[in-house]
């Protein structure tokens, strides 16, 4: 699953970078090398493996190693120590040509400041990539154009790189990336040259991008806000180390230490976490079972409603506890009965997207995947609590199979 | 302290370089006269008027109406005052100059460019080649290859070939970091990011050293024509040995108008690089 795996890298920069290693492993700090040795240790000792198709987010302020690491992964610049897989291969052993190879068919880059050649037309920019490989020119250019057009900027393709805007510039740098075909991405702070309202576009661009293409792609960034919207996964650096590793919501809620703490303790929560980090297990009843059966189920936990669901635990609607006595009194079916009328939320929904449905529904929600499963509920309380930072107050994801405690259920009225 | 032997040394290395390469020089020597003639030859075959309505063609084409007015003119002038023979031989003469100084000067900018060792070696050297004064660098010339145009070339060369060294390494050097590491970052071979993007890039920046180059070649002509190669420069420094003001003026007046005519004609060269900046 592993597309990318860097074991113990380790970058210093100065004149004997072999001699600094060792003091290193003597124990030596960065501090004490540069005031001693004048030498810098960028990367110090990382490791990490990256998974076919996520959004690997490398995070940090500037200066802690994030762009130096992610020059590593395709060797513009080269590890003082350590390797680097890439489908199993080490590139830190690979000769030039392998290197180039490498380059060219599997890693490709988007730069900060876009990096387009200037004398080039867009299309030709994009179209470079294939172009060094010696792809035929008909070729390359018909699948510069679909890049392009991919980016929605068929229109522009022999425009100069200078007469385009920020943002149109780095979906250039974006197409051009794309164009080869890479299985990586490696994407180093490139949406911090523009300005918010554009990056936020760009950030769903890429988003939508990825639905289709699932490239691998490491993403470099100093933006906490971008690294949580966009991330599957966020790899926290300092001063050249690994502070943490982790999904956004683990980060947000679990931060390794003070610094991850302070880091992420201004970040709006309701921006971060999603609906499935605050449902809980639902209790659900088949809709060939009769009311008396419901009526024991709820009482046995201690609830007033249970989801409906069938076979497949595809969500049918809700019942109330009232509804069941009454129609136990007049034998009628829970097909009488179930209101079918229920409020559903998608389960990768965040918090703040919920506030105004759950506020307004009489029942607990219901959270469902794409294919109308029912995945679990929420109750105000929960969501109070997890905005509060009250991990007491969250249940576990659904992937830990627990029952529903009968406590939490409970407030589902 | 007596005198160090300098002047000996520097006469015992070039008698020995003048005996042991002598058919190198000598090799040398006739590929420069062939350029030098094959460029005169082409210019007097033409016809003044001729030559002179290509030349305003090629200013107009390059520069706008008022560049080619004051092509048109100042060459006239030069025919006109019976001039004209002699200009084309400086002509030849320049361009040989700047030929040889772009063949040499352009692959030595890109060595500095892309190596420190080599740049370390070449810098000092340009040092010495645009301080030491061209008259003596005329002596070892002399001695090498004779009187005649050869060594007035060779002169031209070395006093003017610093400029393109040392522009095209810094224009190569001046190209943002960032479009570098995104040419590495696609694959491209060290020979790939010099020819589409380094050189491309740095096009403006050598077109100036050029321009520089022939700038600075045009100013040895006179200093050329003493050790006897033909053209205005001669007529110039005949006027000064027999104090003749009015055909100093007009000789040195020619050379005026050469020299603002190449100029402007690279540095047009450069701004409509600069503007067209597609492949």
């Amino acid at each position: 699953m592993a597309i990318i795996e860097v074991n113990q890298v380790t970058k210093v920069f100065g004149t004997d970078p072999e001699s600094i290693l060792r003091l290193m492993d003597d124990g030596w700090n960065k501090e004490k090398i540069y005031r001693e040795r004048k030498h810098t240790v960028g990367v110090n000792n990382v490791s990490f493996s990256v998974n076919e198709g996520e959004i690997f987010v490398i995070m940090g302020l500037s200066g802690s190693g994030k762009s130096t690491l992610v020059r590593m992964l395709n060797r513009l610049i080269e590890p003082t120590r350590g390797s680097i897989a890439i489908h199993g291969k080490d590139i830190v052993k690979m000769n030039k040509e392998g290197l180039i190879k490498v380059r060219q068919k599997q890693i490709s880059m988007v730069f900060q400041k876009f990096a387009l050649f200037p004398h080039r037309t867009v299309v030709e920019n994009v179209e470079y990539g294939l172009e060094v490989q010696g792809v035929d020119k008909a070729v390359r250019r018909k699948k510069a154009i679909e890049s392009l057009t991919l980016v929605g900027l068929g229109d522009w393709a022999n425009s100069l790189p200078s007469q385009l805007s920020g943002g149109m510039q780095q979906r250039v740098g974006l197409a051009r990336a794309l164009a080869n075909d890479p299985d990586i991405l490696l994407m180093d702070e490139a949406f911090s040259a523009l300005d918010p309202l554009i990056r936020k576009e760009m950030q769903d661009e890429l988003l939508e991008l990825q639905e289709k293409m699932k490239k691998t792609i490491i993403f470099i960034t100093h933006d906490l806000d971008e690294a949580l919207r966009i991330g599957d996964r966020i790899l926290l650096m300092k001063d050249g180390g690994v502070v943490q590793v982790g999904t956004p919501e683990e980060v947000m809620t679990n931060p390794a230490n003070e610094y991850v703490e302070r880091f992420v303790e201004d970040v709006d929560l309701s921006k971060v976490l999603t609906a499935s980090s605050v449902m809980r297990r639902p209790e659900t009843i088949g809709l060939d079972r009769g009311p008396r059966v419901a009526l024991q189920l709820m009482r046995e936990s201690g609830i007033s409603n249970l989801f409906v669901v069938d076979r497949g635990r595809r969500l049918i609607g809700v019942i109330t506890a009232e509804d069941a006595s009454v129609a136990v009194r007049e034998g009628r079916t829970l097909e009488d009965i179930v209101i079918r009328d229920v409020a559903v939320v998608d389960k990768d929904k965040l918090l703040y997207q919920l506030f105004d449905i759950c506020s307004t529904s009489k029942h607990p929600v219901a959270v469902v995947n794409s294919n109308n499963r029912l995945m679990g509920v929420i109750v105000r309380g929960a969501v109070l609590g997890a905005l509060a930072g009250n991990p007491d107050q969250r249940t576990e994801q659904p992937a830990e199979v627990k029952p529903a405690s009968t406590e939490g259920v409970s407030a589902n009225v | 302290m007596s005198k160090l032997p300098l002047d000996k040394w520097v006469e015992s290395i070039v008698d020995a370089l003048e005996t042991g390469l002598k058919p190198l020089f000598h090799v040398i020597s006739v590929i420069i006269e062939g350029i030098v003639n094959g460029i005169a030859n082409t210019f007097h075959w033409l016809p003044a008027l001729v030559f002179i309505v290509l030349a305003t063609a090629l200013g107009y084409y390059l520069g706008k109406w008022k560049f080619a007015a004051f092509t048109a003119i100042g060459l006239l002038l030069i025919d006109n005052l019976g001039l004209w023979d002699h200009t084309v031989d400086t002509l030849a003469l320049v361009l040989t100059s700047a030929i040889l100084s772009i063949v040499i000067g352009v692959p030595l900018g890109i060595g500095s460019a892309q190596s420190d060792r080599v740049r370390g070696i070449v810098t000092p050297l340009l040092d010495f080649m645009q301080t030491m004064p061209a008259f003596v660098y005329l002596i070892p010339a002399v001695t090498f290859f004779g009187l005649g145009v050869v060594p007035g070339v060779i002169a031209s060369v070395i006093f003017a070939v610093p400029p393109t060294i040392r522009l095209t390494n810094l224009g190569i050097r001046q190209v943002p970091e960032d479009l570098v590491e995104a040419a590495e970052a696609f694959g491209s071979t060290s020979r790939q990011k010099l020819f589409k993007l380094q050189i491309p890039l740095a096009m403006p920046s050598i077109m100036t050293g050029i321009n520089q180059t022939i700038m600075l070649s045009l100013s040895m002509v006179v200093i050329a024509s003493m050790i006897g190669a033909q053209g205005i420069g001669a007529d110039v420094y005949g006027a000064v040995t027999q104090i003749k003001t009015g055909e100093g003026f007009e000789a040195g007046l020619a050379i005026v108008v050469l020299a603002i005519v190449l100029d402007r004609m690279t540095q047009h060269i450069v701004r409509k690089n600069r503007r067209g900046s597609n492949v």
